[in-house]
């Protein structure tokens, strides 16, 4: 994180003896609040960045309800529900991180740091056997989206007309009437989906993508600290940048426990 | 810091040893300097470039207007659609936005607050390469095969256009929206973190208020910009169908979120000149500013209240009428906040001590621009005379009139006033005069006749027109050269200053802020000693000291 | 500057320390509520029609964020004025989607109609 410019700090109160003090900060304590308004502010910049597609989202699903009551079905809840534990286990050990650094625990502090990348890119494989589920599947967006079954069946079951599922979702090609088209699946089978069924999985892929986008920023920011940790410049004095990068995870978590429901649990 | 050895306070001398320009030399010290000031600089030089870039094309638009069709420039459709589109990207993105926060903001606010640096020195280093990386994807957008949407990137038009360069400028814009959001994030934490002692928020002089409520739009709007031509360029090379409605997207939503953004930022554009107004009257009149919370509390305002009102962008274009009504209506209540301040500025005018210096000028200038920018606004609001106004070039004048003659007019106020503090010389009064005085005729010949084509159904964007307007078309044309001939005399008064002029005093014009007790230019690190800030706006204790030219404070 | 003193016991200098237990607490809630959250989407007896089950998914979201910000980001126990700029930064999103929302609803039904007669 660039607002990370701020750096760390040494407690002692002499003035202007301090290297981790900058020049134009009076204190530690006013170089440490400034980082920390800094990377708030940086995340309320994110919020709104990510609310963009949140309104998307909104939009289409209060507008077209029957498209996301069918498409959901074609992902996965088991995975998504995995996804999110092991997000909310990098999310414990950031923090410890945090709390290790101020109390002088090294070890652990690079521990935490390490199962936090691990945990990333657990999130992201999971998030790759997903994807390419959704390629081979033909599960994309716009005219790419060319479903091979129904949702509730799997590749193997093609063919099927769309399968008797969880109650509640019988009368989703009622809600769109006249509305409904057919699509050439493969060529050997007929897929009915609710008209632009599509624009559920360009809003998947745009949101689940740019999440996905800052979990790997996430991991370039860990395996930098990771190599600030091993050198030894975090303590219990100096740890603003520790900090600042666990609140920077927590709000990717953040943004995936909306997801998760909003993609993956609809009923 | 070992360069803080010279005294340096309240009885600053006129022309210090040290100063920011002299402390380090060579390109790499430029280049890759920490110093907000020298920021400021860069900003300033690259920003004018803009200016001068996107003036370029105006003139050559307005060139080729003077006969229908093709006319002595034998320009075709598709290069007037580009180069106006080139006209309006890089003015807005290049030049409007950045040019006061990145110019003037940052010379002037940290000094002002009594701080040393910005918050965050290396970010706003960062900020400025992000601009300068933007700007080489708008000038690449130009020659990868140009750009002819409009700088709005309507859609479904920028989905299909065959003009190539859409992508590279809209990455162009992602990466300038970051610019802008940094500079934003760290004006904030630096006026809330940094503040000199005896620095309350009452005691801030009105530019911060107003760079402050600028800030806080650029952190809060600007990132829905991002994601917005983000989805527009995901749109363009994968076809997502978002906005696409042949995919069965949706293209009203486009406007939603590129006005969500776009709205507010055209407070980010007004905002810092009313900032620099409220400090022009203030100084050159010689009195205390009238209603400074008012002024100061209308700044925020207008801040928030500019997120409630983009929809009315959105009157034909498929909006439904149930928003329209509550946007318009909503659009009529920043009246209300802009009014206060023009009145507040009149009020400090009356029975003071009015200098007629240039910033003043250009003060003058800026509330008759505004004005008639801001009252033709209103007729826009009301929705029945919009459908009728809407697309026309009565529109093209009305943000003329606020955006350049508040950013302009405002940047040139600034300039005029703070030249002698950041260059240390005094620039030519008069030729300053006569700059101010082009610049302001200039632009009402060129914007003025734009008004009345529009209300006879001129519309905007036209390659060609009707033959009953070109007189109006002939007069707008020759008012563009007349004004573009004022920038230029007014750019080439302040760098002849910079160079040539009489060294100027710590405070020539009798500043009571504290960049004006700190000597000009100011020393690498602003102040030797932290200065205690009082009222912006007591000039009581100042009185002029012929000696230096300037004005000294006997505080006792 | 603006030094409100933190007045808590564990401050350890610069800002708040979160104790052991309390990391592990928040980390079993979250993980609870996220079976809670799947149970209720995915099981015949909790469905309770579309809307109701959408309102359930929204609060135990809201539920985990608030937990997630109140301690793993030591909102609760940092400067209040982070917590306020933060909320602060929800509301705008509130409005930004709340009126897309409300003007795209209103002109649907054209759009709707306009399919149809396509269709016929």
């Amino acid at each position: 994180m660039s607002t990370a410019a701020a750096h760390n700090h040494h407690g002692e109160e002499g003035h202007g003896h301090d290297p981790h003090l900058a020049h134009h900060f009076d204190s530690p304590q006013q170089q440490f609040d400034s980082g920390k308004l800094g990377i708030w502010l940086f995340l309320i910049q994110e919020v709104l960045f990510f609310s963009g597609l949140f309104c998307a989202y909104a939009v289409y699903r209060a507008n077209h309800p029957e498209i996301f009551e069918f498409a959901h079905r074609y992902l996965d809840v088991t995975l998504g529900a995995v996804n999110t534990a092991v997000l909310i286990c990098s999310s414990l050990t950031a923090a410890w991180s945090v709390r290790a650094a101020q109390l002088g625990q090294r070890k652990l502090m690079i521990g935490c740091i390490v199962v936090t990348i691990a945990c990333a890119f657990g999130f992201l494989g999971i998030k790759y056997v997903e994807y390419a589920h959704k390629f081979h599947d033909g599960l994309l967006w716009g005219e790419k989206f060319n479903p091979k079954y129904a949702p509730g069946g799997h590749g193997e079951e093609a063919g099927h007309s769309p399968t008797a599922d969880a109650e509640g979702h019988s009368g989703q090609h009622a809600t769109a009437p006249g509305a409904t088209i057919t699509q050439e699946a493969a060529g050997e089978a007929k897929v009915t989906t609710p008209r632009n069924t599509s624009i559920f999985f360009s809003i998947y892929f745009a949101m689940t993508g740019l999440h996905g986008l800052h979990v790997i920023a996430g991991i370039i920011v860990y395996v930098w600290l990771l190599w600030r940790a091993l050198k030894g410049e975090f303590g219990p004095k100096q740890y603003a940048a520790i900090d600042f990068a666990a609140l920077y995870w927590h709000l990717v978590d953040l943004v995936w426990i909306y997801l998760f429901p909003l993609l993956y649990l609809i009923r | 810091m070992s360069s803080l050895d010279t005294t340096m306070g309240h009885s600053a001398p006129s022309h210090a040893e040290d100063n920011y320009l002299t402390h380090a030399h060579g390109i790499k010290s430029w280049l890759l300097t920490l110093d907000h000031k020298r920021i400021g600089v860069m900003y300033l030089c690259s920003t004018v470039g803009a200016l001068m870039l996107g003036g370029v094309f105006a003139l050559l638009l307005r060139t080729k207007l003077l006969t229908p069709g093709p006319g002595i420039l034998d320009m075709s459709h598709d290069t007037y659609n580009r180069m106006f589109t080139l006209h309006g990207a890089i003015m807005v993105f290049l030049f409007i936005i950045p040019a006061i926060p990145g110019a003037l903001g940052n010379f002037v606010l940290p000094i002002m607050l009594g701080a040393k640096d910005v918050a965050f020195p290396k970010l706003n280093l960062a900020s400025y390469y992000l601009w300068v990386f933007g700007a080489v994807f708008f000038v690449t957008a130009m020659v990868a095969g140009s750009i002819d949407t409009g700088w709005t990137f309507y859609t479904p038009y920028s989905v299909t256009t065959p003009a190539n360069g859409v992508i590279w400028a809209t990455m162009g814009v992602f990466i300038l929206g970051f610019s802008s959001i940094f500079t934003g994030l760290n004006f904030i934490v630096t006026i809330h973190k940094l503040r000199a002692e005896g620095m309350t928020w009452f005691r801030m002089p009105l530019f911060l208020w107003a760079i402050y409520s600028t800030s806080v739009i650029q952190v809060l709007a600007t990132p829905v910009l991002a994601i917005t031509v983000l989805l527009l360029t995901v749109e363009r090379t994968l076809h997502v169908g978002i906005f696409d409605p042949s995919l069965g997207g949706d293209p009203v939503l486009f406007q939603h979120f590129f006005w969500f953004y776009s709205h507010p930022a055209v407070y980010i554009m007004i905002l810092p000149g009313f900032g620099i107004i409220s400090e022009i009257v203030g100084v050159h009149s010689r009195k205390h500013v009238f209603g400074y919370r008012f002024i100061a509390f209308s700044s925020l305002a207008i801040a928030l209240l500019g997120f409630l009102v983009w929809g009315h962008h959105l009157f034909t274009s498929g909006q439904s009428a149930l928003a329209s009504v509550i946007f318009s209506a909503i659009t009529f209540t920043i009246a209300i906040p802009s009014a206060i301040k023009i009145f507040n500025w009149l009020a400090t005018m009356y029975k003071s001590s009015l200098q007629l210096t240039t910033p003043m000028w250009y003060a003058f200038g800026f509330i008759v621009l505004f004005v008639i920018g801001g009252l033709t606004g209103l007729f826009l609001a009301a929705m029945a005379v919009d459908i009728h106004l809407h697309d026309t070039y009565f529109v093209v004048a009305h943000f003329h009139y606020v955006m350049v003659g508040g950013t302009l007019l405002a940047l040139f106020g600034g300039l005029y006033h703070w030249w002698p503090k950041m260059f240390g010389r005094m620039y030519n009064e008069m030729w300053g005069k006569v700059g101010a005085v082009l610049v302001t005729i200039g632009f009402n010949v060129t914007f003025f006749p734009q008004f009345v084509m529009g209300t006879r159904g001129m519309p905007r964007r036209y390659f060609t027109y009707l033959p009953e307007f070109q007189a109006f078309h002939i007069a707008s044309t020759l008012g563009a050269y007349l004004l573009g001939f004022g920038i230029v005399l007014a750019f080439a008064n302040l760098a002849i200053g910079a160079f040539r002029g009489r060294k100027a005093s710590a405070n020539p014009w009798g500043g009571a802020t504290l960049e004006w007790e700190c000597s000009s230019p100011p020393p690498h690190d602003n102040f030797a000693v932290t200065p205690t800030a009082h009222d912006p706006y007591d000039f009581a204790h100042l009185s002029y000291d012929e000696k230096t030219d300037g004005y000294v404070a006997r505080r006792s | 500057m603006s030094t409100t003193t933190h007045g808590h016991a564990q401050d350890h200098g610069l800002s708040h320390v979160m104790s052991a237990k309390m990391l592990l607490g928040v980390w079993g809630a979250l993980i609870v509520l996220t079976v809670v959250t799947v149970i209720t989407a995915t099981q015949p007896m909790f469905n309770f029609g579309a809307y109701a089950n959408l309102v359930i998914a929204m609060v135990i979201a809201t539920v985990k964020a608030s937990l997630v910000c109140l301690f793993f980001m030591h909102l609760l126990y940092d400067r209040k004025f982070n917590l306020l700029i933060f909320m602060g930064s929800l509301l705008f999103v509130l409005l930004f989607v709340s009126f897309s929302m409300m003007d795209t609803a209103q002109y649907q039904p054209a759009i709707q109609s306009r399919v149809e007669a396509q269709a016929q």
